[in-house]
């Protein structure tokens, strides 16, 4: 019963709504930037990328981030598992 | 769906913390009437909340319970009947339904129009026989026994394990851990609702229901599945909202056609954690809950209404996701009036009839 990301209803101030589990979900900015770029069919290197551009990222790989917030997204049933084994899991890689 | 002006009367305002479904029903009437369209209310307790409601009902009828004798029961809705002239009469709670069912025929002479099941219809989903329902409609049902004796619950582990829910024929239901616990909720169900008592398989995962009507040839006219927000200690939901689900839709057709239901029902179902859909119960009416379906997008007391007035009813398929309920109590202001009349007279009317 996996949503696809697309399905998601997202708000500007990261109210997200999963309509076929009736979830709702609250991100901050740069969970929203992601969730975006993710819907996007960005890599995960080019969401390390961009969260770069967009947010104040002085030190670590943003990419790791990314992949931890994949696993969550996987946890609530927001992301479909199959995107694990397709997922690079190497920062910067891109798909 | 056009015609005459409908008088409908709406039974069930006993709007309290576990609210019955009348509230909700009248108010769908009044969003869905055409001109000159009438909503009354039948009462069984001259304290029923909705009852001094006055700007969702203006009359209202007091009405003896069914257990008081059916020909006290018909009486008094002839007499409103004579007062109001009802074209159709919605029942909204469990216990009644079965008076009702039988009585329709001799409303039907009367000129007053139901959109209930047949009562062959309403023993197929009871609880009791839930199970044989999911085989015959192809819906997955929790392992249930029936009980007819607390010396039952000794060896009932071998066909449900625990936990398991105790519950009432018509209400109620308790999770049970051990035998002992069992043992306690049995006898508190016993007193509530007597025999028999049913037990059955606890299901892990997250409950939906769906709210719909079916046409009594197979069909579905509109249906609503809802995701609880909210519940209350007593397991009610307090917030909801609507959701996406085709899978859900299909369990609640798939029971309109394996039963030929005609009238209201709310499919309460369990996801599991395989996200399967386990059937746990089939209430044969609206639920408190049923206004978020007009606010959706489908006026679902609407349509039986006017199923019951012998109307054709378009179809409804399309439903607003997203669409939430949030419930509040008020303390609303009662006139003295409306009290003194009701208790004195059997009756509040407001309207000029």
């Amino acid at each position: 019963m996996a949503s696809t990301l697309r399905d998601l209803a997202l708000s500007d101030t990261g109210f997200v709504f999963d309509p076929s589990s009736g979830a709702t979900f609250t991100v901050n900015a740069a969970g929203l930037c992601v969730l975006q770029a993710l819907r996007d069919g960005l890599s995960r290197g080019e969401i390390g990328a961009r969260l770069r551009e967009r947010f104040d990222v002085r030190s670590g790989d943003p990419s790791r981030d990314v992949a931890d917030f994949e696993d969550l997204l996987r946890h609530h049933g927001l992301l479909p598992s199959v995107a694990l084994s397709s997922a690079p899991s190497v920062a910067g890689e891109s798909r | 769906m056009s015609g005459k002006p409908l008088t409908i009367a709406v039974t069930g305002l006993n709007a309290t913390d576990n609210p019955a479904p009348g509230v909700g029903v009248i108010r769908a009437l009044r969003e869905g009437a055409g001109a000159g369209d009438r909503v009354v209310g039948l009462a069984y307790d001259a304290l029923d909340p909705g009852a001094y409601a006055q700007d969702i009902v203006s009359d209202v009828f007091m009405i003896p319970y069914p257990s008081q004798g059916l020909d006290a029961f018909l009486s008094r809705i002839e007499y409103v009947h004579g007062r109001v002239g009802l074209d159709v009469v919605l029942p909204t709670l469990d216990a009644e339904l079965p008076s009702f069912i039988e009585v329709a025929p001799r409303l039907r002479a009367m000129g007053i129009g139901t959109c209930l099941p047949t009562r062959q219809q309403l023993d197929l989903r009871s609880k009791a026989n839930l199970a044989a329902l999911g085989d015959r409609a192809g819906i997955l049902v929790p392992r249930t026994a029936a009980l007819g004796s607390a010396e039952d619950l000794l060896r009932v582990h071998e066909r449900v394990p625990y936990p398991f829910f105790v519950k009432g024929v018509y209400y109620g239901a308790t999770l049970a851990t051990s035998y002992d616990e069992a043992v306690t909720a049995y006898h508190k169900v016993v007193a509530q609702w007597g025999l028999p008592v049913l037990v059955q398989q606890h299901i892990g995962g997250e409950e939906l229901d769906v709210v719909g009507v079916a046409d009594g040839e197979g069909g579905l006219v509109g249906a609503v599945p809802m995701k609880k927000l909210l519940l209350t200690d007593k397991g009610k939901g307090w917030a909801g909202i609507t959701v996406r689900d085709p899978d859900l839709i299909g369990v609640a057709r798939a029971f309109a056609k394996a039963t030929k239901w005609r009238g209201p029902f709310e499919v309460e179902v369990m996801r599991d954690r395989q996200g399967r859909y386990q059937l746990i119960e089939i209430n044969p009416r609206f639920p408190a809950w049923v206004y978020l379906s007009v606010a959706a997008g489908q006026n679902l007391p609407r349509a039986a209404a006017l199923l019951a007035a012998g109307r054709a009813v378009e179809p409804m398929d399309d439903y607003r996701v997203g669409t939430m309920f949030v419930r509040i109590s008020l303390d609303q202001v009662a006139q003295l009036d409306d009290f003194q009349s009701i208790v004195t007279t059997g009756e509040i009317v407001r309207s000029a009839l």
